[in-house]
């Protein structure tokens, strides 16, 4: 008897089996487009053909497969029809007969999967468009889906990704097989622009909005790639960060979308799983002894977990994190954050002083003079903070952070008309 | 007899579920673990083969990720306390019912230590120390 799944579950099949089988028929077409295309199809034909015989043994060597003959003879068809032959796209034709599972094994899916990554991830993209440009094609999210996510029409966002590839396609793809130290430059591409997903998400207020999702999609692209390379501690590193920040996402802001403070969250509400998982992730990566940003990001993190309450927070420790990050990957906004934990370890004028060497590259940056305004004010110099605050406002990016920096602003209003 | 079904699947799959797909497999599994409490003994799920750590006994290395490089993976196990395979097969149909796709292996228990006290395999073994078994 045939086990017919439901369609739901071809669905998800589908979804699971994106990334590695888009990625061998890029690497087949050497073409972004048709490679999409000749998925698509593939999973048209996968709909009504494992609804009938039920899923095969194999999905993504399916997938690529009928993906490829599909296109193949679409491209041969076209080429009788039109005069220009594309035969930059069929070259690979006497590869035809080579055994497939020989072709398909792990080694392969890595280099494919890490080069449909790279090529999203291109530097020379700017940062919104490799996201728009990960989700559409690692993914598989609908133009709809990630013009919601941004808040724009689908219309820009189709633009917005239509340029993307035809700038990667005027570069050219990557297509030889790298070497070791190429393969640790492509990772390290990757690996920020995986966090630049998960951070889209990541800015939003409610937990359930289209948007938030990138943060999920974040972390399943650093599952997907720690599955390729596991034994990549800054990967571990990554992959621990983001689930530590999205198990707070209950409790990052409140009804009105305001954002919450650290110390005000309901600790009771974080994602204990997540937490555990993160844990356990930060833990492996350490056995490595080879620490970076990543890592070191998320052992701050994982101290401001492990407090069951905000007066537990071991700030010693997250003062020595940062000094760490700070030799390691110096800026002026890891500075910044150092100094919140100076101000629980040394107090706020040690911590102001910090921030006051921050003011010429951070002019423009709302969290430091929203951090100014709440160590003057809790030195009592109330009309230096007023000031910084109403700076802060002027910069904040979202409502909620105004909201949170007007809050401050009130309350000083209400200590002197006391 | 004690029997452990061990759970797997294909992990690409059953990360890719979204928060409300994954809680509603997960309650559904609840149903029927409830159903049969009397039958269950504890219910593991583990954490993505991501988190795994595996020690090679002969290389004495220890190195990230699962210990098989397979299309489905061991994601969680049941132990389970029933008369025979037949009542076994039948608690897991249901069980699969609930959570479709993947398989489960159906494998008797030899030893078990529950609480460092040895437990013998055999037609409703009830817990007794190691040392009593004559």
């Amino acid at each position: 008897m045939v086990e017919v799944p439901d369609p739901g579950w071809i669905e998800s099949r589908l979804i699971a089996a994106r990334p590695r089988a888009l990625a061998a028929l890029l690497r087949y077409f050497r073409d972004l487009d048709l490679a999409e295309e000749a998925f698509q199809e593939a999973c048209l034909r996968a709909l009504s053909k494992w609804k009938e015989n039920g899923p095969p043994r194999d999905a993504e060597a399916w997938l690529i497969l009928v993906g490829r003959n599909v296109t193949l003879d679409q491209v041969r068809r076209q080429s009788r029809l039109t005069t220009l032959p594309d035969e930059q796209a069929i070259s690979d034709r006497e590869d035809v007969e080579q055994s497939w599972a020989e072709r398909l094994d792990e080694s392969h899916y890595r280099d494919d999967v890490l080069r449909l990554l790279f090529t999203c991830s291109n530097p020379e993209l700017p940062a919104t468009q490799q996201i728009a440009l990960a989700l559409r094609v690692v993914s598989g999210l609908t133009v709809r889906q990630i013009a919601r996510a941004f808040l724009v029409d689908e219309r820009a966002m189709e633009q917005r990704i239509t340029r993307a590839k035809v700038r990667i396609a005027n570069q050219g793809l990557p297509f030889e097989t790298p070497g070791p130290v190429e393969r640790a430059e492509r990772l390290a591409a990757v690996l920020t622009m995986i966090y630049l997903v998960f951070n889209e998400g990541y800015s939003d207020s409610s937990p359930s909005s289209e948007r938030a999702s990138l943060c999920d999609e974040g972390i399943r692209l650093a599952r997907l790639v720690l599955r390729l390379f596991p034994s990549e501690p800054e990967l571990m590193g990554l992959l621990a960060l983001m689930l530590l920040q999205h198990s707070r996402k209950l409790t990052r802001f409140d009804e009105q979308g305001s954002l919450v403070l650290l110390e005000h969250q309901d600790r009771a509400r974080w994602n204990q799983t997540l937490i555990g998982e993160a844990l356990a992730m930060l833990d492996k990566a350490m056995l490595h002894r080879r620490p970076g940003p990543y890592q070191i990001q998320a052992a701050i993190a994982a101290l401001h977990a492990r407090a069951k309450q905000p007066q537990d927070t071991d700030w010693a420790g997250i003062d020595q994190l940062y000094a760490a990050l700070e030799l390691r990957a110096p800026s002026p906004i890891v500075t910044l954050n150092r100094a919140v934990a100076v101000s629980k370890v040394r107090g706020a004028e040690a911590a102001l002083e910090m921030v006051d060497g921050l003011s010429e590259p951070l002019q423009g940056y709302f969290y430091f003079h929203g951090l100014r305004g709440a160590l003057l004010k809790q030195l009592g110099r109330n009309s230096d903070a007023r000031r910084a605050f109403t700076q802060a406002i002027g910069l904040a990016g979202t409502a909620a952070e105004a909201a949170h920096i007007r809050e401050h602003l009130d309350q000083l209003e209400r200590d002197v008309s006391r | 007899m004690l029997y452990t079904l061990l759970c797997y699947n294909d992990e690409l799959v059953t990360s890719a579920w979204s928060e409300e797909k994954d809680a509603a497999v997960m309650t559904c599994l609840g149903a029927v673990h409830e159903k049969y409490k009397r039958h269950f003994g504890p219910v593991v799920r583990l954490m993505p083969t991501t988190a795994a750590t595996t020690f090679r006994k002969n290389e004495n290395l220890v190195t990230d990720g699962p210990y098989a490089e397979t299309k489905e993976q061991l994601l969680g196990f049941h132990v389970l306390d029933v008369e025979n395979l037949e009542q076994a097969v039948a608690i897991v149909r249901e069980l699969s019912d609930a959570n479709p796709g993947g398989a489960y292996e159906i494998r008797p228990i030899m030893l078990f230590y529950p609480n460092g006290a040895a437990v013998v395999g055999g037609p409703n073994t009830e817990a007794r120390p190691a040392a009593n078994d004559g």
